[in-house]
């Protein structure tokens, strides 16, 4: 049973890029809450500053103000109960290491005994259907499988959090469907929280149980909506819903209100 | 009608395989097999006495290495030539990897580190004699001075340019410093690290060589330069052709290993031609 305590929370973030040219602010005035077990996304137009978000909740960047908590306690950098799956795989998983060496790695520093190791890796190739590519190395797969390994080591990691940054923006369609449906039920089965960022529209409502909707940059949070479809989803009847339909037509107008800057940021953001 | 084709078709394929096999010796061994026989030609039809021809630098070279000069003069070459090389690869991928992950280290010192490999090495030789004296270590030295630069430059262009997803992934995943030098830093900056060791060869050969030349009573140099003042002229001759020898395979030899540590980043390669 998911618990509905609060898992991470975000409060006030800002970040501002600070250069000789200018400073750049990225995040305006970000805030929201997430419970534990939830599968957020995180959707907005290009060049909204999804990865700067994704960067300051995983503790690769200091937010400028603000702040992010993990279960109560501020995250100051990298933490053991979150874990990243980026978006390049090829350049995210090591090619000198073979796809078992690469899920081992994070491991590594875990105190663990090496049968406990060897049980997390085995296991965590078998949830992405890869135990028969342990061997490999990540550059003999496609990229559809490249990422699937990506996938293993951030699960066997044993993380609270997935963060996914546009994990499947560089794979063909057919592959990212049946990664969409891996995500899906690694988040049903494993009691785990996913952040998934994503550009894509239909992506987001289709994954997810709540969609933040990002406005342009300087960044705030333009809509926070609850995807109200039922949670048994598939590619083909869940998307021929008409609530799917009108769920995806809402975000895709307000994404378009944001881009024209229609959009007004309520007073704490400004 | 069948039958025919069909053996026709066979001596066809019987005559691409000899073909192919004649091709493969031909290429490589067709143009020092036309130097050799030129060189007789011309040994043969010379008054010169700085030409013998082939088969007197191969009695020569019979008599003179093999017995107990292998001993003396190329088995101590050899060591001098390893352990200056196994000094040059320790030192440059050490400091290479300390300077190639320190910011303000690098920008202290790369002017610095351009100017002292553009110091041709052998000019050291004389300094380092002064310090050493005509010492085994003064030539291991000399070997150092000249082979540790491009180990040590490339490694800290390899380290430098670690890619920086893969930092960052590292970064998320809290791996420790250790495991990120051993697993992510060293491995992503092998090829350029390799590329640093094949240059470097070839610099400790030439200066293992002249430092015996200048300074030494054994090993290869020492014996080329004895046997050419003395007007032994085949046995000269002979002493290059086993220096040649001894650079065909060092070569061959770094290449089987560098074949098999960068047998991911040849695999890549392949992938991405195909």
């Amino acid at each position: 049973m998911p618990d509905r305590r609060t898992l991470l929370r975000v409060e006030h973030l800002r970040k501002v890029y600070e250069s000789a040219t200018g400073n750049v602010e990225a995040i305006g005035d970000i805030s929201f809450t997430m419970d534990a077990g939830e599968l957020v996304c995180i959707v907005g137009p290009s060049g909204c500053g999804k990865t700067t978000l994704l960067k300051c909740l995983a503790g690769l960047l200091r937010p400028t103000s603000g702040v992010v908590e993990m279960d109560g306690s501020p995250v100051t950098g990298p933490s053991p109960a979150m874990a990243v799956v980026f978006q390049e795989y090829g350049r995210s998983l090591y090619p000198w290491l073979t796809v078992r060496g690469n899920v081992e790695l994070p491991l590594r520093h875990k105190k663990l005994s090496r049968a406990a190791r060897t049980k997390l890796v085995v296991n965590a190739l078998e949830a992405v259907g890869l135990a028969h590519a342990a061997r490999s190395h990540p550059w003999q797969l496609s990229g559809g499988m490249q990422q699937r390994v990506a996938i293993a080591r951030a699960i066997a990691y044993q993380p609270d959090v997935l963060i996914m940054d546009e994990p499947f923006a560089a794979v063909d369609a057919q592959t990212r469907a049946d990664l969409e449906d891996l995500v899906r039920e690694l988040h049903a089965s494993r009691t785990i929280s996913v952040v998934f960022v994503t550009h894509d529209i239909d992506e987001s409502v289709y994954l997810g149980q709540r969609v933040l909707i990002l406005s342009t940059s300087p960044t705030w949070i333009q809509e926070d909506l609850a995807i109200d479809l039922p949670p048994e989803r598939d590619q083909i009847t869940t998307r021929a819903l008409p609530r799917f339909t009108e769920l995806r037509t809402h975000v895709y107008n307000q994404i378009q209100r944001a881009k024209r800057g229609q959009a007004v940021a309520p007073r704490s953001a400004r | 009608m069948t039958a025919y084709t069909g053996r026709v078709a066979t001596t066809a394929r019987g005559r691409t395989i000899g073909s192919r096999i004649a091709a493969s010796l031909l290429y490589p061994l067709g143009l020092p097999t036309l130097l050799l026989v030129v060189w007789g030609l011309v040994a043969t039809r010379t008054t010169s006495r700085f030409f013998p021809d082939p088969l007197t630098i191969a009695e020569a070279f019979r008599e003179t290495w093999i017995g107990p000069a292998f001993v003396e003069d190329v088995l101590p070459s050899l060591a001098r030539l390893g352990l200056g090389v196994a000094a040059s690869i320790v030192l440059g991928v050490a400091a290479g990897t300390v300077i190639g992950l320190t910011h303000w280290l690098r920008e202290l010192l790369e002017p610095l580190l351009e100017f002292l490999r553009a110091i041709p090495p052998p000019v050291l030789i004389p300094v380092v004699m002064l310090l050493l004296g005509i010492t085994d270590t003064m030539k291991v030295v000399v070997i150092v001075s000249g082979a540790v630069w491009p180990i040590l430059l490339n490694t800290i262009e390899g380290v430098r340019g670690t890619d920086s997803v893969m930092k960052e992934t590292a970064e998320s995943f809290r791996v420790s410093w250790w495991e990120r030098l051993r697993f992510l830093v060293l491995p992503a900056a092998s090829p350029r690290i390799m590329a640093g060791v094949r240059q470097a060869l070839s610099v400790a050969l030439i200066l293992m060589v002249i430092s015996e030349m200048f300074a030494s009573s054994s090993g290869l140099g020492y014996r080329i330069a004895y046997f050419q003042r003395n007007y032994l002229i085949a046995e000269m001759w002979s002493g290059i052709l086993l220096l040649g020898l001894v650079g065909v395979f060092l070569a061959v030899a770094f290449g089987l290993v560098e074949r098999r540590v960068l047998r991911w980043y040849h695999g890549i390669r392949e992938v991405n031609r195909a």
